[in-house]
């Protein structure tokens, strides 16, 4: 049992104690912490706190629940001179992540065209397990846009001028080495470009429900309830699998894994050889991502402008944001006062930027930068924005989404795929699945309620409450 | 003799397969692990693959067998139907592994039930009781 002791409502400690080198601290409600209780989160967010060259503590954001390793829902910064980077830190969709894309169209737009709307959107976007992607690439494109990312979609005709800067990192992280990308990788990435994948990975369109922060939201181009967004939750696909596999498998080789609590905490120091390969490899596996979200957006764009017979510019189609969460990033912090350059690895976490940040996109900067939490499927997402807080207490981060709270096993048992359509579909949302059994997976009821996972953040003061979307057709991988 | 058995896991598929032998159980974690994906039975025979991997122990033999197989699932599309010959020996540094198995590519003949991304190490077991061997695996899905 490991020994949590309540700070203040939503603050809790794990006190250093045995191999760890600082103490955990745990962002969660009573009855977030409640559920934390019920799995190895807590002993994960211990074990990660042992890793060397760890700073200040080892962080769960008030959506962490069990992982590999590492919980999902960690976040973690180690020093760039004497720390280490973890493949396990970052998880196994490398740049797992959401995006978002606001229009001019009201709701009751989208309820005369929602049928057509959606096929057109099926069609278009590649779901599901062994669905091609709708165009095959060469080796040498493949290349391209790991090195280039978004850049060479826009390139390419798949975007607009411009949209690289509403996206983290504008769509390319310049570390990507595609001398560490594995021939595997390669093979498995080649297939899935552009395709939204399977599990938890959905494309949702949605209305503004509700606005809290009027002057932010008008910022990010959130202007009234009723307004339609689309939302695109998405990662790397294969090749991000087979990337942070690889970096496993060769660390585990070179350093061993004798003394490790957990084989899956497996790292390197990160200015080794392979500490900077994995990085390389990593950052090649992220700008994959988010070309992949870039060709869905263009897809998406494609789709309304057909069903809707206008040009998408004219329906306002512009990126609101794109945000990473699975994924480790050199960045400049100030701990204990001194500016200091570290290694944060968010795993099913968000990187909450305050205003003022240069990481934040210009057109965003006075406000702090947007971050996407998706719900489950069915219930709410939120639009949240970075905080000063923030980069005080957690190195810029905040929550992901809805943490999983019931095996994806029991859900199935426990719910049918119909009836958890019929169900989505009483409350007005459609919903196309490319497997019944998904989507029973996938249940809402299976989630953490992530209205209390908002709220938590909100009152931490590690995301401010912008916006509140809630689903009106859902296209579930 | 039960090929294999899931287990109650929250995010993702747990199971542990079994064998006579080392060999039968690492067969039968294969076929475990697409049963997630599709009912390994009613997928046809018609490709036949060959493979030889090393790897340093038991547990991360595991895992480079099941991640082969993920990587044709990726590459080719390929689904498994059954794992015709295996063969495990203990070399100088670790283990070899030897095997011939068949599949056939995805097609709207085969009812898809899930996905599997990733195998892990996550409560990975392997243990031989009462000349049973038990192979416990976590994949991510």
């Amino acid at each position: 049992m490991v020994d949590v002791k309540k700070i203040d409502d939503v603050i809790w400690e794990i006190p250093k104690s045995g191999k760890m080198n600082v103490s955990a601290r745990v962002y969660a409600s009573d009855a977030l912490m409640k559920n934390m209780k019920l799995d190895k989160t807590l002993s994960q967010v211990s074990n990660v706190a042992c890793l060397p060259g760890i700073v200040k503590h080892s962080y769960a954001m008030p959506d962490a629940h069990q992982g590999y390793g590492f919980s999902i829902g960690g976040v973690a910064a180690f020093s760039v001179e004497d720390g280490v980077i973890s493949p396990g830190g970052v998880g196994y969709d490398i740049n797992c992540g959401v995006r978002l894309i606001r229009t001019d169209l009201k709701k009751e737009d989208f309820d005369k065209k929602k049928v057509n709307l959606l096929n057109e959107i099926v069609n278009n976007v590649p779901a599901g397990l062994g669905k091609k992607a709708k165009l095959r690439f060469s080796r040498d494109e493949l290349s391209e846009i790991m090195s280039k990312g978004v850049r060479w979609a826009i390139d390419n005709g798949f975007g607009w001028k411009g949209d690289e800067k509403r996206l983290e990192e504008n769509g390319c992280m310049k570390s990507a080495d595609l001398n560490c990308v594995s021939d595997n990788a390669f093979k498995r990435g080649m297939p899935q470009i552009g395709s939204l994948g399977s599990g938890n990975h959905f494309l949702e369109i949605q209305s503004v429900d509700e606005i809290f922060d009027e002057n932010t939201a008008k910022v990010y181009g959130l202007t009234e309830p009723g307004q339609v967004v689309i939302m695109v939750h998405s990662g790397s696909r294969g090749l991000g699998h087979q990337i942070a596999s690889d970096y496993l498998r060769s660390m585990e080789k070179k350093y061993g894994i004798a003394g490790l609590p957990d084989r899956e905490l497996i790292n390197a120091p990160f200015l080794s050889d392979l500490g900077q390969e994995y990085y390389g490899a990593m950052s090649a596996a992220a700008n994959y991502a988010w070309v992949n979200r870039q060709m869905m957006a263009y897809w998406i764009r494609e789709s309304f402008s057909k069903v809707f017979g206008a040009d998408a510019r004219e329906l306002g189609m512009e990126i609101v944001y794109d945000v990473a969460h699975n994924i480790a990033k050199r960045e400049t912090h100030t701990v204990d006062g001194e500016k200091m350059d570290v290694v944060v690895h968010r795993k099913g976490a968000t990187r909450s930027f305050a205003p003022g940040r240069i990481e934040v996109p210009e057109i965003y900067r006075a406000v702090g930068q947007p971050v996407l939490l998706p719900g489950s499927m069915g219930t709410s997402s939120y639009v949240l924005s970075g905080t000063e807080k923030a980069m005080e207490v957690s190195f810029g981060s905040t929550a992901h989404g809805a943490g999983r709270v019931m095996s994806r096993f029991a859900a199935v048992k426990k719910f049918r795929g119909e009836r958890v359509k019929q169900e989505l579909e009483a409350k007005g949302i459609t919903v196309r699945a490319a497997s019944w059994k998904g989507l029973s997976e996938e249940a809402p009821q299976v989630y953490k309620d992530v209205d209390e996972v908002v709220r938590v953040s909100d009152a931490a003061g590690i995301g401010k409450l912008v916006a509140k979307v809630k689903p009106l057709g859902v296209l579930k991988g | 003799m039960k090929k294999y058995d899931f287990l109650p896991h929250t995010a993702d598929a747990k199971f542990v397969a079994y064998g006579k032998t080392c060999d039968e159980a690492f067969a039968n974690c294969a076929v475990a692990m697409f049963s997630v994906m599709v009912v390994p039975e009613t997928v046809k025979p018609k490709i036949k693959k060959l493979l030889k991997i090393e790897a340093e122990d038991l547990e991360s033999l595991v895992y480079d067998w099941l991640e082969h197989l993920l990587v044709l699932l990726d590459s080719e599309n390929f689904i498994l139907s059954s794992v015709g010959r295996i063969v495990i020996s203990k070399i100088d540094e670790g283990y070899l592994l030897d095997a011939e198995f068949t599949g056939d590519t995805i097609s709207d003949d085969y009812d898809i039930l899930g996905f599997v991304k990733a195998v892990t190490y996550n409560d990975m077991e392997i243990k031989e009781k009462d000349g049973v061997w038990h192979i416990t695996v976590v994949v991510d899905r």
